[in-house]
């Protein structure tokens, strides 16, 4: 093959494998894990994959190792990224927080398996959706993508990187078991056609330069280690130097600033995929697994004349807020099913605000929802308003 | 629930042990029908939390269209490389199913008269042919004489790119004494007056 990073061609590939294809043509180049049902493969293939390329693998000792090292990879000036599930993205969580707050950019993949701890690890769960919003401490906005199937392993995952770059921010794909077990056509473009975001570097001198001091978009240019920049990197709250200030001013300029960058570029971060909303009755918000059943039900209910339609979520945070509150004003209920007992539910009904009735269709994990238990789910709630 | 296959969705359960080749198969034959014969397929996997010996199953849907729930709960074809994946799946297989074992490994219990059931001794075949770990590549070329569901050259190219280049020649050689197999049982089956349905 003449290009070995980008593997043009169509393939029948599993989803861990179309992720780690996605990286290596997003140009990672690093990668530090622990093998973890259902991800490892992800792991697996990276080990072989990386070293072909000149790049680095690296079986560390656990998932708070291997989250520290992306970062290091990161200020190195290496694009990075790591995959685990349930138990490691525990571990993860603090440095995912580190990452946040020193505006790192590296990708989480989480191949999400039914939980709490050991759980059910080769069966599917939709259970860390809360816990990629809101699992490392303190306040702050993240990045989260949802794929659907291992074409959208393949996509998301250059997605995910280039977000990470342009934002300087870990972002975070949140797959499943069967998202990411499962086989299915797999189509990667030639090198020209993807679209690749690079790291934003400095454009003033060494002397005039603040690691943390944002262009108009909130986002900071980043100077690597050995750039010839001078730069410091804490968890501690810092000013623009990059410098601790303890103090209350210091810590409502940091936060506001993570915060601002991405709620404020929010329209160009979300994406949504959205079916049949010009006459829907009745919507279905889905992600992931999910999405696909959802599809199945919502073609099925407009066979059956029921006047459905189909939100899928491609990025999950930040949500899709002014969507989800202009179509709760026009339609009869929105539905969302997923594999956990309820979590991105609670935002279509922050965001409905009483608007329509929001009704839950929950599986616990083991299984994806059938597509059937959704269109009674969207008859039910057509008929419960008659 | 009523469990409904959507039209066109021809469901596919290949079940055995951990290490006889299952996923192989089902990649093979997902292989032949999305990148040699224009359709559209999925394969997913079922297997316990230990790695090896266990139980392990592949189950693959193909279809005109594209898919969109992957399980495969209610098998069009049913195939066993194991006692205890027969004993666990064969309730499953829809009426007028086809059911193919391998009667060396497996005892079957008296099979409904609305079930299609073909035995192939893949593993013996395989073992004359010099490795037993073909019995899946055998199983596959019965299952392209016996069953249309992809053309028989999309699953040799299929084997051709799946196996490791050193054992082509070897794992050609087992589908086709899968396949003449295959065709010889049809034909046995069309004199006495009961050809498989396709």
């Amino acid at each position: 093959m003449a290009d070995k990073a980008v593997m043009t061609g169509t393939y029948f590939m599993n989803g861990d494998y179309a992720c780690c294809e996605g990286a290596l043509a997003a140009g990672c180049r690093f990668f530090a894990g622990y093998p973890i049902t259902p991800a490892t493969e992800i792991a697996e293939r990276m080990s072989r994959r990386l070293p072909e390329l000149g790049g680095i693998f690296i079986q560390m000792e656990d998932e708070i190792a291997s989250m520290s090292a992306i970062l290091g990879a990161s200020w190195g000036g290496v694009k990075a990224m790591t995959s685990t599930s349930g138990p490691g993205f525990s571990l993860m969580m603090e440095n995912i927080g580190l990452g946040i707050c020193t505006e790192t950019p590296c990708v989480i993949c989480n191949v999400q398996r039914a939980g709490p701890s050991t759980g059910l690890p080769t069966l599917v769960g939709q259970g860390d959706m809360m816990q990629a919003r809101w699992g490392s401490h303190g306040h702050y906005e993240v990045i989260a993508l949802a794929p659907s199937s291992p074409q959208e392993m393949f996509d998301l995952t250059i997605r995910a990187f280039n977000l990470s770059e342009q934002y300087r921010i870990p972002v975070m794909i949140m797959a499943d078991e069967v998202v990411g077990h499962m086989n299915e056509r797999v189509v990667i473009p030639r090198r020209e056609e993807i679209e690749i975001v690079g790291r934003r570097k400095p454009k003033v001198s060494p002397d005039k330069y603040l690691p943390y001091h944002p262009d108009p978009d909130g986002v900071a240019p980043m100077a690597n280690c050995g750039d010839g920049y001078r730069i410091h990197i804490t968890g501690l709250t810092h000013d623009e130097r990059g410098y601790p200030g303890m103090d209350e001013k210091t810590q409502a300029q940091m936060v506001n600033r993570l915060i601002g960058k991405i709620v404020n570029n929010r329209d160009k971060i979300i994406r949504t995929e959205n079916v049949y909303l010009d006459d829907a009755d009745v919507v279905v918000v889905a992600y992931g697994i999910s999405a696909r059943s959802a599809r199945q039900a919502v073609r099925d209910a407009r066979a059956r004349g029921i006047r459905a339609g189909l939100i899928k979520l491609e990025t999950v945070w930040p949500f899709p807020e002014a969507l989800i509150r202009d179509v709760a004003g026009r339609v009869r209920a929105l539905i969302m099913p997923e594999i956990n007992a309820g979590q991105m539910v609670l935002e279509v009904q922050r965001c409905a605000g009483g608007a329509c009735p929001v009704h839950l269709v929950s599986h616990l994990g083991g299984s994806i929802i059938h597509p059937a238990t959704i269109l009674r789910a969207i008859e039910d709630s057509i008929k419960g308003k008659k | 629930m009523s469990y409904t296959i959507m039209n066109k969705e021809k469901h596919i359960l290949i079940t055995g042990f951990g290490g006889q080749g299952v996923i192989m198969a089902g990649d093979i034959l997902g292989t032949a029908a999305t990148l040699y014969d224009g359709k559209f397929a999925t394969m997913t996997q079922a297997y316990g939390p230990e790695a090896r010996g266990g139980a392990c199953s592949a189950q693959i849907i193909i279809s005109e269209e594209e898919v969109l729930f992957p399980y495969v709960k209610e098998p069009h074809v049913l195939i066993c490389l194991s006692q205890e994946g027969y004993a666990k799946n064969i309730g499953s297989l829809r009426e007028g199913g086809m059911l193919i074992l391998d009667a060396d490994l497996i005892q079957a219990r008296k099979i409904s008269s609305d079930i299609i059931a073909y035995d192939i001794p893949a593993t013996r075949f395989a073992e004359e042919l010099g490795n037993k770990m073909m019995a899946n590549i055998v199983t596959l070329g019965f299952l392209a004489a016996v069953y249309n569901l992809v053309g028989a050259e999309a699953l040799r190219k299929a084997v051709q790119t799946s196996v490791p280049a050193p054992t082509r020649e070897m794992n050609s050689r087992a589908f086709e004494r899968g396949s003449e197999y295959g065709k010889a049982t049809l034909k046995s089956r069309a004199k006495q007056g009961r050809l498989a349905r396709d």
